[in-house]
């Protein structure tokens, strides 16, 4: 499955996405979430929406000069901590932005496409669309994002979180709302 | 609270020296828990008795509360200041990202003393300040243009916000009010002004602070927070704020007859379905926006196409801001019915940063003044001001910002002053200093103007009990004054808590209980109506000190004149409310 921001335009710029993502690791704040929402120019103009969008060929994972990058299947990549040297090259390249970066680890935060932001898109903006070739498999979420073992840790004892979400679950969450 | 969390970092900024530091206030956040509870006794710690609102001595707090950046809805930053409008507790709050950039910044108040002595801004990301130099900006015409300039200059697209204020607050205007997110607003009591005369052009905050949660861990702070956000997107209340917004309000207000019109002349506008919400949203709406951290998104933004006068396929479009006490100080208060005067009008006040209140009263107030013959049209720099005139309401306001002579010059000082020099004080709809509001309910709203530490609407929302209570059966003064206190009191934990009163539904004293919990807060919610009853009094005891009295509180004859929804409003009555919330006071200590 991976996230898509499906409709902008709809967007009222409330942020729900960008707690739920920190929420998603039991924390409150802003300072390890993977999607951002910010004006194009002035409230007055709308948003964007900066998302991972699980690029087949992703360029991040390209110009990582030491392999912390796998290519996920269906889309996307999956950081190896221990591998990252923390250097920024994936950052550069990622020419949406969507590459976050934790200033604690001095190491890049990207989306793993776990659905989470978008049960709590009251507007729906965002959705998840299901692939053929994604991995269904529960624990998703802990499985790709590069954490440190304590966020790592907080991860796996969170009940939500670490599942993937029904896709369908969350369809209808988003459209009831929308 | 929590013993890492960030929100007892107090930033304090000296304009003068140009220096910044932080101290930890646990002690301040521990017993007033944040915004109007925290920035009250900032405000007696930092704000000398006697200081003149407009000199260095008087501070600008910025406080926000424990729920911030942790739950939805607790997303307003309350600003505390002596008020050069009325002269006593400067209050106003806002939203937009302001409060949640303040806390994720690593704040829960920021202090500003002194003042610039060239035009400057403060940069606030994280732990850096910087002062930069905006005499570029100052004198610039349109303050949308400042944000975008200011926008480009700063960094954190996203997480910061950018208070500023316009013309009208370089020109200390006391009800010009500072500007955030390009249409949320520090609306009322003239906190621009305060940033004019200290030549502070604009407040910019960014951050990405992780917050700690206590109480349960992970799994109850994502157990109350869901409780919370399911309660704010499915209830009727909250649909309506985000369907037609506050302007919802108009049309049941109208046929109530309760929407105060040509100066409250009537309190029925006929025009009503002109620009009631309904009309606004099915013509020219064009974008719903939210604050940060608010699923709801009440804020409601008009796209106005304007064809050039001259040449021809050249339109522009304006985004204007709409919500319903513009729709009534800019709408029915001057008897206009045509949207797009309307929206023209809010889009100037805008652009100048005025109060939109207290500049829709004033101009109703010398409409009617022109009319009786007290302001000439000489007077008036040969403007003939007429009741849905928006032509002449629009150069009206330039001049209330370029001041050509002494009749804008009382016109920018405010309705009550202007009436003090041209008489017609019968017909200046003030209440403690400050323009009404848009609620001619009956007694409680007058009663919740006369009595609220902020003079505002907001305090106590009395046409809340005019609606629900008085409109089905009497009672007497004392009930009703029992009834405005016990509301303001509670209002005061919820705005430091700084939680939206569109949201006062949802965070019920148990919900409250439970998400300060998770903020690693242990209060009951009898604790809670301690604690409002608290700062409540501590307003107050700062408005007797920079001389507030009772006694003085004026109620000019038009309210009694038109009839309201509850009947004809008996000046005794509300007397004798007066009366008992002045005794009440005193009792609690003041």
């Amino acid at each position: 499955m991976r996230l898509s921001a499906v409709d902008t335009e709809r967007c009222i710029g409330c942020q729900s996405c960008m707690f739920a993502c920190a929420r998603r690791l039991g924390e409150a704040g802003l300072a390890s979430t993977c999607i951002g929402v910010r004006s194009i120019g002035g409230m007055e103009r709308g948003f964007k929406v900066v998302v991972c969008r699980a690029c087949d060929d992703p360029p991040c994972a390209r110009v990582c000069p030491v392999g912390a990058l796998q290519v996920r299947k269906g889309g996307g990549v999956r950081l190896d901590e221990a591998r990252c040297i923390g250097c920024g090259h994936c950052r550069d390249a990622c020419i949406i932005g969507a590459v976050f970066w934790d200033d604690e680890t001095a190491k890049p935060m990207i989306c793993v496409h776990c659905g989470y932001c978008a049960k709590f898109c009251p507007h729906g903006v965002l959705s998840v669309e299901t692939a053929e070739t994604t991995e269904s498999a529960p624990g998703i979420g802990m499985a790709v994002r590069g954490e440190s073992m304590e966020r790592q840790e907080r991860l796996e004892r969170a009940p939500q979180a670490n599942n993937a979400v029904d896709a369908t679950e969350k369809a209808e969450g988003a459209g009831a709302n929308a | 609270m929590l013993k890492a969390d960030p929100l007892a970092n107090v930033l304090y900024i000296d304009l003068s020296k140009k220096r910044h530091w932080v101290e930890r206030r646990e002690d301040l956040f521990e017993k007033n828990i944040g915004g109007a509870g925290v920035a009250v006794e900032i405000l007696h710690e930092e704000c000398p008795q006697g200081a003149d609102p407009l000199s260095p001595e008087n501070p600008i707090i910025f406080a926000v509360g424990p729920l911030t950046g942790l739950f939805p809805l607790a997303s307003k930053t309350v600003a505390m200041f002596k008020s050069p409008h009325t002269g006593n507790l400067g209050e106003s709050h806002a939203g937009g990202r302001s409060a949640v950039a303040i806390r994720t910044a690593g704040y829960g108040a920021i202090v500003i003393r002194g003042a610039n002595d060239i035009p400057g801004y403060v940069a606030i990301h994280g732990s850096e300040v910087h002062f930069r130099d905006a005499r570029t900006l100052w004198g610039m015409r349109n303050s949308f243009t400042v944000g975008r300039i200011i926008r480009e200059n700063e960094p954190a697209a996203g997480l910061r916000s950018i208070m500023r204020i316009g013309r009208a607050g370089e020109k200390l205007i006391p009800y010009a009010c500072v500007t955030t997110e390009s249409y949320r607003h520090f609306g009322r009591l003239g906190l621009g002004a305060v940033f004019g005369s200290k030549k502070l052009k604009a407040v910019v905050v960014s951050g990405k602070h992780s917050l700690p949660v206590g109480g349960g861990g992970a799994a109850e702070y994502r157990r109350v927070y869901d409780q919370i956000y399911q309660e704010a997107v499915a209830s009727p209340v909250m649909k309506k704020y985000h369907d037609l917004g506050t302007p919802e309000n108009v049309l049941p207000l109208n046929a109530l007859g309760g929407l105060p019109t040509r100066n409250l002349k009537d309190a029925r506008f006929e025009g009503a379905d002109r620009i009631s919400g309904e009309a606004l949203a099915e013509h020219y709406l064009g974008r719903r926006l939210a604050c940060s951290h608010c699923p709801v998104g009440c804020i409601h933004i008009a796209a106005l196409r304007e064809p050039d006068e001259n040449e021809p396929y050249f339109y522009k479009t304006s985004m204007i801001s709409y919500d319903y006490e513009l729709i009534y100080a800019l709408g029915s208060m001057l008897g206009g019915s045509d949207p797009e005067g309307l929206l023209k009008l809010i889009d100037r006040i805008e652009v100048y940063g005025l109060d939109a209140m207290s500049t829709g009263v004033v101009l109703a107030w010398a409409t009617e003044a022109q009319e009786r013959g007290l302001v000439s049209e000489d007077a008036a720099g040969g403007l003939r001001l007429a009741w849905g005139d928006y032509p002449a309401y629009l150069e009206a306001v330039r001049r209330i910002i370029e001041q050509p002579n002494e009749f804008y010059a009382a016109l920018a000082r405010g309705v009550e002053h202007a009436a003090s020099v041209y008489g017609g004080e019968d017909f200046a709809l003030a209440f403690g200093g400050n323009e009404m509001p848009g609620y001619h309910t009956g007694p409680g709203a007058y009663l919740g103007f006369l009595v609220g530490a902020r003079h505002s609407h907001l305090d106590s929302a009395g046409y809340s009990v005019d609606q629900k209570v008085l409109t089905k059966k009497q009672i007497g003064p004392d009930e009703l004054a029992r009834e405005i206190l016990k509301e303001e009191r509670w209002r005061q934990v919820l705005s430091s808590l700084v939680v939206c009163f569109f949201a006062r539904g949802i965070y019920s004293p148990d919900t409250t209980a439970a998400a300060l919990r998770v903020a690693g807060f242990d209060c009951t919610s009898e604790d809670l109506q301690r604690i409002g009853a608290v700062i409540h009094t501590r307003k107050y005891a700062f408005k007797f000190r920079e001389g507030f009295s009772f006694d003085t509180l004026r109620v000019p004859e038009r309210v009694s004149e038109t009839p309201s929804p509850v009947g004809t409003l008996d000046s005794r009555y509300l007397q004798a409310a007066v009366d008992y919330v002045c005794s009440d006071i005193s009792r609690a200590g003041c």
